[in-house]
């Protein structure tokens, strides 16, 4: 039941398909490439900065006239000024057992790794999960027609669910650690990516299973030469559009039940009326996002390469 | 099937149509009859027209030859055989593009032989013969989205002549081209069937191309599809499409066909008001 993986995986966005180009020739393609790719890239960094630079600004400035207690709002200048000072906080390792002291554990900066690690993690885990069960999902539910009668209207009937619903049974099935919160983002999109598969697959165009058809092709090679390919590239889009979800998701998740992660940290900033953390770990959040779905994207134009250009709606950052 | 207005055939005959008809959503309110009473044979490597207005179900009976929907009513035999299922050696070329955008060309090309199992050494063999034979072996390594409108088709064609095809059903195939692309696609088209020696069946509204094309023409009425007449075209080949002979032809399809589309409209009229 291999999907065929080698079609879809071999062939990089440009490269060979430059055909019999000189060493020269294609030497100079790539350094215009790239010099276009840098020009394109220049105006929408500079907008970017344009952009965060005018939110802090204005930050700035109402703390400059006193409206924005420092207490309470602290302005960039201070709750980034105070990173090291903050950084000693994300020691959480272990933090709850008996005999462990403030300074036990790794040096702050390697504190806020490990804890950026450990979130970045439970989000990717959760995703690859949730992304292959859902796929495996959706595809036997429109494959087997008793499967689909067995468990789409549950399935249905759960989509609308808040993950938020699920985090006592988080913590009822596997109490605290990596799993619960690993099991809240996959149950965050599980439902609502194996309907987005069903509703890929019967959006499918028909002419490629036709031709599939005529070419003699049985059910089980149209599903998998055919069907599955096709609905990748839009189902990598849901996945993406997902992944702010199963970021909110999982600092929930660590917040209540995890020993460690952002999640964690922004729980300790809020206990102890610390601001400065809370923000810090937001900026943190934020640029983990991004960080991710440019990735995502990444991955994207090069593995999906046959995706429509131009769906991308998330670049706004 | 043993009625007394049933013509018998011959088993050498490409293809065979007997009283095929087919209505979509049968036995629902929203039934439509597309296609009633077609009777037709088509001998080995003739090139067949389908002409007739918008609508007016030819490409359901591309389709039923394809194999790919069921009659109704009455039946098609393919050299001698009744057609109950898809063959590739009944291929279809659709109207709109139909690659697989997640194959290279040649893997396209090559789909059906790698679902007979092929060797991939074997598979790329017969790809580049039968792109030389579209006149695009250039295209080989590239990917669809990187051709043009008019080269994807002709991938779809290499594709379905990589099958060796006994028929080639086309449904429109260049009607989403421009019309310079499309006469020179005609020109190609031409070319392949003469080599081929496959039988085609070509469905479009465009009485330039039945007349640039076929060796005869049939003309359908409006919904519900029927034969409304054939005419046998004696151009020589390659055609002069400006010569007196070829233009009577086509004032003569047009003729004919003036009163179906009128039909047609006045039934999509009736329909929509």
């Amino acid at each position: 039941m291999a999907l065929r993986t080698d079609v879809i995986l071999r062939r990089p966005r440009s490269g060979r398909l430059e055909g019999r180009k000189t060493p020269i020739q294609q030497g100079s393609i790539v350094v215009s490439q790239s010099w276009a790719a840098i020009c394109r890239a220049v105006p929408r960094l500079l907008w970017t900065a344009a952009s965060l630079g005018l939110f802090a600004g204005i930050w700035e400035a109402c703390w400059a006239l006193g409206w924005a207690d420092p207490k309470l709002l602290p302005p960039p200048h201070i709750f980034l000024g105070a990173i090291v000072e903050q950084a000693k906080f994300f020691n959480t390792v272990s933090r709850w057992q008996v005999g462990v002291g403030q300074d036990a554990g790794p040096p702050p900066s390697m504190a806020v790794l490990y804890t950026v690690l450990a979130t970045t993690g439970r989000v990717f885990a959760g995703l690859v999960i949730a992304a292959t069960l859902a796929i495996s999902t959706g595809v036997a539910i429109r494959y087997f027609k008793l499967f689909e009668r067995l468990t789409l209207p549950t399935i249905t009937l759960l989509a609308p669910v808040s993950p938020i619903a699920w985090l006592p049974v988080a913590i009822f099935l596997f109490g605290i650690g990596n799993k619960p919160a690993i099991f809240m983002v996959v149950i965050a999109l599980l439902f609502h990516m194996v309907l987005a598969t069903i509703s890929q697959i019967d959006h499918v165009n028909r002419n490629f299973v036709n031709v599939a058809r005529t070419m003699g092709a049985s059910k089980r090679q149209i599903y998998f030469r055919v069907i599955i390919p096709a609905i990748l590239p839009q189902l990598f889009v849901v996945l993406r559009f997902n992944l702010f979800g199963a970021w909110m998701v999982v600092l929930v998740a660590e917040a209540t039940g995890v020993g460690y992660g952002l999640g964690q940290v922004i729980m300790l900033g809020r206990n102890t009326f610390n601001p400065s953390l809370v923000f810090f770990t937001i900026v943190l959040i934020g640029v983990l996002g991004y960080s991710f779905d440019w990735l995502m994207r990444f991955v994207q134009n090069r593995v999906l390469y046959w995706v429509p250009q131009g769906v991308e709606t998330l670049r706004g950052l | 099937m043993a009625s007394s207005a049933f013509k018998p055939f011959s088993s050498k005959s490409a293809l065979v149509c007997r009283g095929v008809g087919k209505v979509w959503n049968d036995g629902t309110p929203r039934a439509q009859e597309a296609l009633r009473g077609i009777d037709l044979d088509i001998a080995p490597g003739e090139f067949v027209v389908l002409l007739g207005p918008s609508g007016c179900g030819k490409s359901t009976l591309l389709y039923l030859l394809a194999g790919l929907e069921d009659a109704t009513s009455g039946q098609s035999w393919f050299f001698g055989d009744l057609v109950e299922g898809p063959s590739p050696e009944r291929s279809l070329i659709f109207q709109e593009t139909s690659l697989f955008p997640w194959l290279s060309v040649w893997q396209n090309v090559s789909f059906g032989l790698s679902i007979r199992g092929l060797a991939t050494a074997e598979r790329k063999e017969i790809a580049r013969q039968a792109l030389q034979r579209v006149g695009l072996a250039e295209a080989f390594d590239k990917r669809p989205d990187e051709l043009s409108g008019g080269m994807r088709q002709r991938v779809a064609v290499a594709r379905a002549l990589a099958m060796r095809p006994k028929v080639l059903l086309m449904d429109e195939p260049f009607a989403a081209l421009d019309v310079q692309t499309r006469a020179k696609m005609q020109d190609f088209l031409g070319d392949v069937w003469s080599q081929s020696g496959a039988s085609v069946l070509f469905v479009t509204h465009h009485i330039d191309e039945a007349v640039a094309l076929a060796d005869r023409v049939v003309v359908f009425t409006a919904r519900p599809g029927r034969i409304k007449t054939i005419i046998p075209v004696e151009l020589e080949r390659p055609r002069d499409l400006f010569s007196p002979e070829a233009e009577r032809l086509r004032r003569e399809l047009t003729q004919s066909l003036r009163d179906e589309v009128d039909r047609a409209f006045a039934e999509q009229e009736a329909l929509a008001l």
